[in-house]
């Protein structure tokens, strides 16, 4: 199965052109990283802004390669309990207590304790067999049969004891279930790991891992994305948006907009039937791009020569 | 290519970029993935494998693109007209033997720059360390090019008269001169750069902080930043510890009354860490306020990891300065603050007194207050009777005294008569000392 993923992705300007087919245009850097994950089998860390596209590449690559997208929020305090599997607790107390009386009647007929204990012991497998465990997003990711993609999202999020035991996993892609055994991989995951860099990852983790770092986009892919994903802005406005986000981001605001706020804006343009940026209709809309009132008010002014300059640069 | 590989890889450690064994081999595999056609292609699968921080990557990706330029080599037959016209006439080059005066008039650029990588290699190129020492091993390079041979031949044709041939020669040598140096230079900024700043950095962390140069506070402002994040990942454990294993038994029971107290919801008990908070009380007057400055950073760079800092700031008078710190770049505040506080004479008494009258709700059981001064309070009351007051009151009280341990006491100074009500009197006038303090109170907190 490995193989044939391989298969699929035979070069990076094939990665390329199959992320480009479901919607998401990638860096060159975006590529070669996913074609060295499927060829290395290593995870890949995907760091950068909020809104940059980090959960959208694992959609992507999802859609793109046919598999199974499984998702795993991290946040402080998740154990293993919620990442990796449970027993499912409520569900054997009941079975015990319904099959009481039943277990009772079996026992009966002997004896001696150590017939009864004998008999006991062929019950005890019963109760911690995969019919009580419930798999959580980790052992989900290891138990699809035709391989899946597994997206660990907002990893520093998590506490250090967590991120230790999901190196133990990404290492061999196995687990070990004390009362089952060890869980392999039958196809193993292509994994993404994003950070948002709240906190320092471990140097073990950072060395398992390709890291990758998504920053904003380029004027040039930032227009071929837009364009992919909204076909029905015309090239002019186009130009024009994605200059005036680029100057935007030329300045030291608290929260410089991304790719996905850019889109909000282009829909939103769309939906106000704009043919061209004008200082009215983007002082209306500021708010769909900068997120703080500081920002606003730092751009405010200087929305007359944005404007001005976008329209310059999308006319060349 | 492996030894290619393998300096490229010296070269970026170099530039500090952290490549453990393991990586290296991590990066044979992406290279081998991607194949070595594609320079880009190689450089972005090196990049993923190897760098881990933007900044390691930018760094990385300077010393690929250095490590792999290479100059234009100048050709032997550019200088004029006339020299084309002579080689297409005769190649006449008899008399004309080593390789190298041969690659040179054949205009064979990656001949010659194939020689110069192995006369490079073998002579050490990657062990340069001074900028002095680029002529030096230049000419050693060279000398294993076969230049001496070349100049043999540039005299013997002097002497049979084709002074023609002999003049191309002559200016492909300065040409090859040049590109050596140049060459050596290169491999000083690949192998080189790194080591110098670690020393640096190295002698900064170590340095006195009163004696500090005002160009080094920017690199140190740096250091500064790493050591704080690195105390902070350390530090950051999640708020409530979950003691699994440890049943709470009453309210287990408590919420199974509905199943006639079958535990199908269990309970399990918690445990809170609590976050230390800080109040740190800074003398910052004349030397001690360098210090001030580095502490106060240091804390700050620390928010998350603490619950709570206060700042105050005193020399004649005390002032809250805890607003104007987190509002403010850290430099441009301190500055301020220096200019409100000023540098009067310093009185530790009034200053105690002012702390207490105002300030002492912020002051509790779960409180560590981190006075900063050197206790010469120029012969006013000490007031230790308030410092007493602070010492019952709070979890901790640590003094940081600039001054080295031998000036304690003498003249004016009351460090002994406070010492008693502090848990810990410390020297600390580096940034290694601070780093070794703030490490201290955090782990002492949890």
């Amino acid at each position: 199965m490995k193989q044939s993923l391989e298969l699929l992705l035979p070069s990076i300007q094939s990665v390329d052109a199959g992320l480009s087919s479901v919607g998401y245009i990638p860096s060159r850097q975006i590529s070669t990283a996913l074609f060295l994950a499927v060829r290395l089998q290593k995870p890949i860390l995907v760091e950068g802004p909020a809104g940059v596209g980090k959960t959208e590449l694992a959609k992507a690559t999802a859609q793109h390669l046919g598999l199974p997208l499984i998702r795993m929020q991290c946040y402080d305090g998740l154990d293993e309990s919620k990442a990796l599997y449970e027993w499912k607790y409520g569900k054997q107390l009941l079975y015990t207590q319904i099959l009481k009386d039943k277990m009772g009647e079996q026992l009966r007929e002997f004896s001696s304790l150590d017939g009864a204990l004998d008999k006991l012991n062929e019950f005890d497998d019963l109760f911690f067999s995969e019919r009580f465990l419930e798999p959580r997003p980790l052992l989900q990711s290891l138990k699809q049969p035709g391989g899946a993609v597994l997206l660990v999202d907002e990893v520093d999020k998590a506490d250090e004891e967590f991120e230790a035991f999901l190196l133990e996993i990404l290492s061999d892609y196995q687990v070990t279930i004390p009362e089952l055994g060890t869980i392999s991989a039958i196809v193993p995951p292509i994994v993404l790991l994003t950070s948002n860099a709240s906190r320092d990852l471990g140097d073990a983790m950072k060395r398992r891992c390709l890291h990758l770092h998504i920053g904003y986009p380029e004027a040039k892919l930032e227009e071929r994305i837009v364009h992919t994903r909204l076909p029905q802005v015309e090239a002019q406005l186009l130009r024009q948006i994605v200059s005036f986000v680029q100057q935007l981001r030329s300045m030291d605001l608290r929260k410089l907009p991304s790719v996905s706020e850019t889109l909000d804006w282009a829909r939103a343009l769309l939906l106000l039937h704009a043919s061209h940026l004008d200082v009215d209709i983007v002082r209306d809309t500021l708010n769909v791009l900068l997120k703080f009132e500081q920002d606003m008010e730092a751009v405010g002014k200087q929305v007359l020569e944005f404007v001005e300059k976008a329209k310059a640069e999308a006319a060349l | 290519m492996n030894d290619v590989l393998l300096r490229l890889l010296r070269a970026a450690r170099g530039a500090g970029v952290r490549i453990s064994t393991g990586e290296v081999l991590d990066a044979f595999q992406a290279a081998e993935a991607v194949g070595y056609s594609d320079r880009l292609a190689l450089r972005d699968a090196l990049t993923l494998s190897l760098a881990k921080t933007v900044d390691e990557r930018a760094a990385f990706e300077a010393t690929f693109d250095t490590y792999f330029r290479r100059e234009a080599l100048g050709s032997a037959t550019q200088p004029g007209a006339d020299g084309r016209a002579a080689s297409g006439e005769s190649p006449d080059l008899e008399g004309v033997e080593s390789p190298l005066a041969q690659r040179l008039l054949s205009d064979d650029q990656a001949g010659v720059a194939a020689m110069m990588e192995a006369a490079g290699e073998a002579a050490g190129a990657s062990n340069i360390r001074l900028f002095t020492q680029t002529n030096l091993f230049a000419r050693r390079m060279l000398d294993r090019m076969g230049l001496p041979e070349l100049e043999r031949e540039i005299t013997a044709l002097r002497e049979l008269g084709r002074e023609e041939l002999a003049a191309r020669l002559e200016a492909a040598r300065k040409a090859l001169g040049d590109q050596a140096r140049a060459y050596m230079e290169r491999q000083l900024t690949l192998f080189a750069a790194g080591a110098a700043k670690e020393l640096r950095e190295n002698v900064l962390r170590n340095v006195k902080l009163s004696q500090l140069d005002r160009r080094d506070y920017q690199r140190m402002r740096g250091l500064v930043r790493d050591m704080a994040l690195r105390i902070a990942s350390r530090y950051s454990r999640p708020k409530k510890v979950d003691l699994r294993g440890h049943l709470d038994i009453r309210r287990t029971l408590r919420r199974n009354m509905a199943h006639d107290a079958i535990p199908f919801r269990t309970v399990w008990k918690r445990k809170k860490v609590e976050k230390p908070k800080i109040v740190a009380i800074c003398d910052v007057s004349g030397s001690v306020a360098s210090v001030a400055r580095f502490l106060l950073m240091f804390l700050y760079a620390l928010t998350d990891t603490l619950a709570g800092i206060r700042s105050f700031a005193f020399s004649s008078k005390l002032v809250d300065v805890s607003a104007t710190l987190e509002e403010e770049d850290i430099d441009e505040a301190i500055t301020k603050i220096l200019n409100d506080v000023g540098f009067g004479s310093t009185n530790y008494g009034r200053c105690l007194e002012i702390f207490c009258d105002t300030h002492l709700k912020h002051v509790d059981r779960r409180t560590t207050i981190i006075v900063l001064g050197d206790g010469r309070g120029n012969r006013n009351p000490a007031r230790t009777d308030l410092m007493k007051q602070l010492f019952d009151r709070s979890a901790r009280v640590i003094w940081l005294n600039p001054e080295p341990q031998p000036l304690w006491g003498t003249g004016d100074s009351d460090i002994f008569k406070y010492m008693p009500y502090c848990h810990l009197v410390t020297t600390c006038n580096t940034v290694a000392s601070l780093e070794r303090v703030v490490d201290d109170i955090l782990r002492a907190a949890q």
